[in-house]
């Protein structure tokens, strides 16, 4: 049955089409031909990570589990820390209901209820959220249902749950951003404060263990005796999501309840000024930033120089650049405080920072790069200079690398004066990790509009993975070097290795 | 003898079929030449391979009796490429873009930075010159762009429909400032698909259909090849005719 135009099932068929066919977009770059082997590689994955949880939880189910206090705070820790990122997630998620333009102008300038559109497009946010999540936990609750009973699946309750407090949390946010800060600078503050939100409960955790513990084990800290100490009773209100995740199925089906109505009173609440805000939000396109002329302008540089120049100012004025930026600092926050808290103590206490600190060199250096060189927006400009290509490249790498080692270099100096071996492991590893993703952004890049950063890893699924995997191993090469374990050679090996295999299957640019 | 702006010889370019079929083009220095011909006939393949951002499959490019594809560094110095998508920076303003266009150009700075502002005052620019452009209409992204083609003082100028999308005022100005380069000796090819600007602007145009040079010369000269008296429209739309039969 077709349903009428302009009815919620019409918007929500039209909204489910477009959904389905960017996630396939997504997923294969486009290219049909991809779908079997994302579909073949995707499987694999996912039967990985169900052997992962299926002997994960085996040892837990054979001793059976006992809902007591201990294990109460571990999974209530848990299904936060999870939250934190379905939160993240829906933050970015909303902001685009708002600030996407494609269809909105068309639908907003007919005779559909724009309020509809908005109940649509946020409960495609939720299914969207739900799903995702569905899926990184289902090897873990699936594994539970089989070895254990039926009563795991309540877990999907709870997610609901948390799922529908994501997307109104995100809706309200979205909401009163626009009310103080205004259309334009809500998108950013939406990202930062996505971005925050996505690490901040990690990093606040990890440096809640380092300043009670010592360490970086999160777990630790869920375990630590004072903690159980000070959590309440069993029975308390507080455990409610846990114990409905551990099969309580009246609690998980009150929980999702409860979700499902603060998400409809939200949408309901904030419906009405949709129409209002998103047209303020397309009007942006006209507003004009004006920025205070340099007084170094027009200095004499060499073309290198400039080209520096200019990236340096466009990753400057990037506000995606930004969030991403922050996430990355957020991160190295944890072995920062490390560094304070155990200042004066014996090297081997900082071993756990090397690979923190080369990971995010690797990560970062991975997007700074594609914003440098594959992100061009006058890509026929700079093609039509009178500039051989080799010194073009070499101006964007060193324009991407200098700021690497800009971020790095604080913490190395400080590393340096404690334990100097493992100032030079991070150098080396970290310029390593830099280096490699910076190689493979060079190697696998498709010139497009630096507005299309999101989508940057669907141009190609193996330059993602060998940039992930070569980070992880330089990361890896760096703590084996700073527990001074000759394993270390066989890590650097390895990313070797991915490197050599990354340039293998690089496309050949002719 | 002086050498030609633009030498084009058998030049040729396939993707997934052949799109530039041998083309031989010779432009002379200081000409306003039109690039005519409809939709995928193979104009913007020409011209960005001229421009140096396609590689052509065989064939010769000679700017000023440069060998562009032996030296395109040194083809590239004295030309400049404008297309109809302005390749401007939304988070830089006019005066930062055509600052870093004369970096690339390696222009002197001094010369750069009084060029700049007269290109800024010239194209009406001035009271934008330190806004970002990431707010601009096209017509003033478009100008924005012809500024850069321009702080360099090229001698060979490449437009791709410069005008598609501009208002009347805008076209009025960009029309104007081209005309004014070739008043000055510089060498202007541009395409459009507006042909009373290369009615009125142009002093040989060039038909393309289906990757071949069809048919070249003065208005006048066209008209006579057509044995009648017609408009350019006209002409244009009988010679794409008969060179779609004879392919």
């Amino acid at each position: 049955m077709i349903a009428a135009p302009g009815t919620l099932p019409w918007l929500a068929r039209h909204e489910l089409r477009l959904g389905w066919r960017d996630a396939m977009a997504a997923a294969t770059g486009g290219k049909r031909s991809r779908a079997f082997g994302w579909l073949i590689g995707g499987g694999l994955v996912y039967a990985l990570m169900f052997l992962i949880a299926w002997f994960a939880v085996r040892p837990a189910v054979q001793d059976g589990i006992v809902i007591d206090k201990p294990v109460l705070v571990t999974v209530t820790g848990t299904i936060f820390l999870f939250w934190t990122v379905t939160l993240s997630q829906a933050l970015e998620s909303v902001t685009r209901v708002y600030y996407t333009r494609s269809d909105l102008d068309l639908i907003l300038s007919s005779p559909a209820s724009p309020a509809r559109l908005f109940a649509v497009r946020s409960a495609a946010v939720f299914l969207g959220t739900f799903m995702l999540s569905g899926l990184l936990i289902s090897p873990l609750v699936i594994s539970l249902t089989i070895q254990d009973g039926p009563h795991w699946l309540s877990a999907y309750l709870v997610l609901a749950c948390f799922a529908s407090l994501s997307v109104a949390i995100a809706i309200g946010t979205t909401r009163l951003l626009f009310r103080l800060a205004g259309p334009r600078r809500t998108r950013l503050l939406a990202q930062i404060v996505a971005g925050i939100v996505g690490a901040g409960f990690v990093i606040g955790i990890q440096a809640a263990a380092i300043l009670s513990e010592g360490g970086f084990s999160r777990l630790a800290l869920f375990q630590s005796p004072q903690l159980i100490a000070a959590a309440p009773d069993a029975t308390s209100l507080l455990w409610m999501p846990a114990r409905a995740a551990m099969g309580s199925v009246g609690e998980g089906i009150a929980l999702a309840i409860l979700g499902f109505c603060i998400l409809l009173a939200t949408i309901i609440f904030v419906a009405p000024s949709y129409a209002r805000l998103a047209s303020a939000a397309a009007g942006l396109n006209h507003i004009r930033s004006t920025r205070r002329a340099s007084s170094t302008a027009f200095a004499p540089r060499s073309q290198r120089q400039t080209l520096r120049r200019k990236e340096w100012k466009l990753l400057q004025r990037d506000p995606w650049l930004l969030s991403q930026t922050l996430m990355q600092l957020l991160y190295m926050l944890p072995p920062a405080l490390l560094l304070w808290v155990n200042y004066g103590s014996s090297g081997s206490t900082f071993i756990v920072i090397v690979p923190v600190l080369v990971m995010a060199a690797g990560q970062l250096a991975g997007g700074l790069a594609w914003l440098a060189i594959s992100g061009e927006d006058a890509a026929d400009l700079v093609t039509t200079a009178p500039i051989a290509p080799s010194t073009l490249l070499r101006a964007k790498v060193e324009a991407v690398l200098s700021i690497i080692i800009a971020l790095l270099a604080p913490m190395i100096i400080a590393l340096l004066f404690i334990t100097p071996p493992m100032a030079l492991a991070v150098a080396v590893c970290g310029g390593l990790a830099a280096a490699s993703s910076t190689a493979i952004q060079l190697w696998f890049r498709v010139p497009g509009k630096r507005s299309q950063f999101r989508r940057r890893h669907t141009a190609s699924r193996i330059a993602t993975i060998t940039e992930a995997l070569s980070s992880i191993l330089w990361a890896g090469t760096g703590a084996l070097w700073a527990g001074n374990s000759i394993m270390a050679i066989g890590a650097a090996l390895f990313a070797l290795l991915v490197l050599g295999l990354a340039r293998l299957l690089a496309p050949r640019k002719g | 003898m002086t050498s030609p702006a633009l030498a084009l010889s058998g030049l040729t370019k396939s993707f997934d079929r052949p799109v530039v079929k041998g083309v031989d083009l010779t432009i002379a220095a200081g000409e306003f030449y039109a690039l005519l011909g409809p939709n995928g006939a193979g104009k913007t393949t020409i011209l960005r391979m001229v421009a140096g951002l396609l590689k052509p499959d065989a064939g010769s490019i000679s700017i000023f009796g440069i060998d562009a594809l032996a030296d395109p560094i040194a083809a590239k110095r004295v030309m400049a490429w404008v297309s109809d998508e302005p390749m401007v920076y939304d988070r830089l303003t006019p005066l930062e873009y055509l600052e870093f266009v004369s970096g690339l150009w390696e222009v002197e700075p001094a010369l750069a930075q009084k060029t700049a502002h007269e290109l800024i005052d010239w194209l009406g620019l001035a009271p934008h010159a330190n806004e970002l452009c990431g707010g601009f209409s096209k017509g003033m992204l478009q100008k924005v762009a012809l500024a850069g083609a321009l702080v360099h003082d090229p001698k060979v100028i490449i437009l791709d429909e410069p005008l598609t999308g501009l208002d009347a005022g805008s076209a009025r100005q960009v029309k104007d400032v081209l005309r004014e380069k070739v008043a000055t000796g510089v060498t202007v090819i541009m395409t459009t698909h507006i042909l009373e600007v290369a009615e009125r602007m142009a002093e040989r145009i060039g038909v393309i259909a289906d990757g071949r040079l069809i048919a070249e010369g003065t208005l006048a000269e066209l008209r006579t090849r057509l044995g009648r008296e017609s408009t350019l429209e006209d002409i244009f739309l009988d010679l794409v005719a008969q060179g779609s039969q004879a392919a």
